[in-house]
């Protein structure tokens, strides 16, 4: 049975290091500010799920676990409001979304 | 196998920061910094269990709350100066 | 009389877990820092009040029930979503169709328009832009991804949580 909790633990955290690799990725390739939202949002949701519900497995049943579950919690519930209040920002700063394909404008850097 | 995740949060928060180097807009710096902190809570929460010391999982929590408050606030504090005057500038065109 | 109950309820609601929270994290049970945990759960409390919280019905009855399910749900949404960007993000030629949306949101209290544009930015691939008299904007990543949020799925099950 711990065997299996093992096994079961590693890959979600395996799984979720390669989706904070992707997210970070996507955010340096992406050609623009909300494209790249997309990414980070990547990283912040399903990321932190995996990790912390992989080290969530490893602890068991203890203060810990709870204090990772409040984190996670947390993490979920506030990083949609920082990216909403980043994207409406932007917006009344006049920083337009474009619409359609967007051209990778910033290739020249 | 927390080694490895430890190194791809490394990795990922090193990414972050090029794209705050980079970023042209300070929106894109300020997104930069907003993954940057997610990425301090999960590898504070991953060196907790490598180190078997489970009190830094106190700290991931605080750098959360902390995280959070300061996007928000130095968001205020751009659309403050936006409003003041030169709109605009930032569009980093 | 009877509203003036109801917000007491509501503050008691709130104080439980309020001072459950502060047991579990302190862990140290000197009458000092119980009276310092007391104190910080009774501002909290005040600056709710003051932020007008304890107004409005937020948690319905059957309302946490329900949410449970809705989160299992978004958690496959989230999943798939996941992996629909995740090629993106891989794929060396970076396949992406970014388009605007506007979306009308069926709800009409406050707390749901805001779980339904927190679940559209929690989504990856789709990011609520602005929440403004019931519409919602939402930059979608593909154009796939778009004409999944106009068929409103994620809408609809926003709309039944409240249901009685």
């Amino acid at each position: 049975m711990t065997m299996l909790f093992d096994i079961l633990s590693w890959v979600l955290l395996t799984a979720g290091g390669a989706f904070v690799f992707i997210g970070g990725l996507g955010a340096l390739r992406m050609p623009n500010l909300y494209t790249r939202m997309h990414a980070a949002s990547l990283t912040d949701t399903i990321a932190a799920v995996l990790i912390i519900g992989g080290i969530m497995l490893q602890a068991g049943l203890t203060l810990a676990t709870i204090k990772l579950a409040a984190i996670l919690l947390f993490l979920l519930l506030t990083s949609p409001t920082a990216s909403n209040a980043l994207a409406s920002a932007a917006i009344l700063s006049g920083l337009q979304p474009e619409e359609g394909n967007v051209e990778p404008r910033e290739r020249q850097e | 196998m927390y080694y490895a995740v430890t190194l791809a949060t490394l990795i990922t928060m090193a990414l972050a920061l090029g794209r705050a180097l980079l970023g042209p807009t300070i929106y894109d710096r300020l997104l930069a910094a907003n993954m940057f902190g997610t990425k301090t809570v999960l590898l504070l929460s991953v060196v907790a269990f490598l180190y078997g010391r489970p009190d830094f999982l106190d700290l991931a929590l605080v750098y959360a709350l902390i995280n959070f408050i300061g996007v928000i606030a130095v968001l205020e504090f751009i659309r403050d100066r936006e409003d003041g005057g030169e709109a605009n500038k930032s569009a980093g065109e | 009389m009877s509203t003036a109950t109801k917000t007491i309820t509501r503050m008691l609601v709130l104080l439980v877990p309020l001072v459950a929270a502060w047991l579990l994290w302190s862990g140290i049970y000197k009458p000092l820092l119980l009276g310092l945990g007391l104190f910080s759960c009774l501002l909290t409390i005040y600056i709710k009040y003051r932020m007008e919280y304890f107004e409005t019905e937020v948690f319905a009855l059957g309302f946490g029930r329900r949410l449970i399910s809705y989160w299992l749900w978004l958690a496959k949404e989230v999943v798939k979503s996941s992996l629909d960007v995740a090629r993106i993000v891989l794929s060396p030629s970076l396949p992406i169709s970014p388009e605007v949306v506007k979306l009308k949101a069926s709800c009409e209290h406050p707390v749901d328009q805001a779980i339904l544009a927190n679940s559209i930015t929690l989504t990856p691939g789709t990011l609520a832009l602005d929440v403004y008299n019931g519409e919602i904007s939402v930059h979608a990543l593909t154009k796939a991804g778009a004409d999944e949020l106009r068929k409103g799925e994620m809408d609809r099950r926003v709309l039944a949580l409240r249901k009685n």
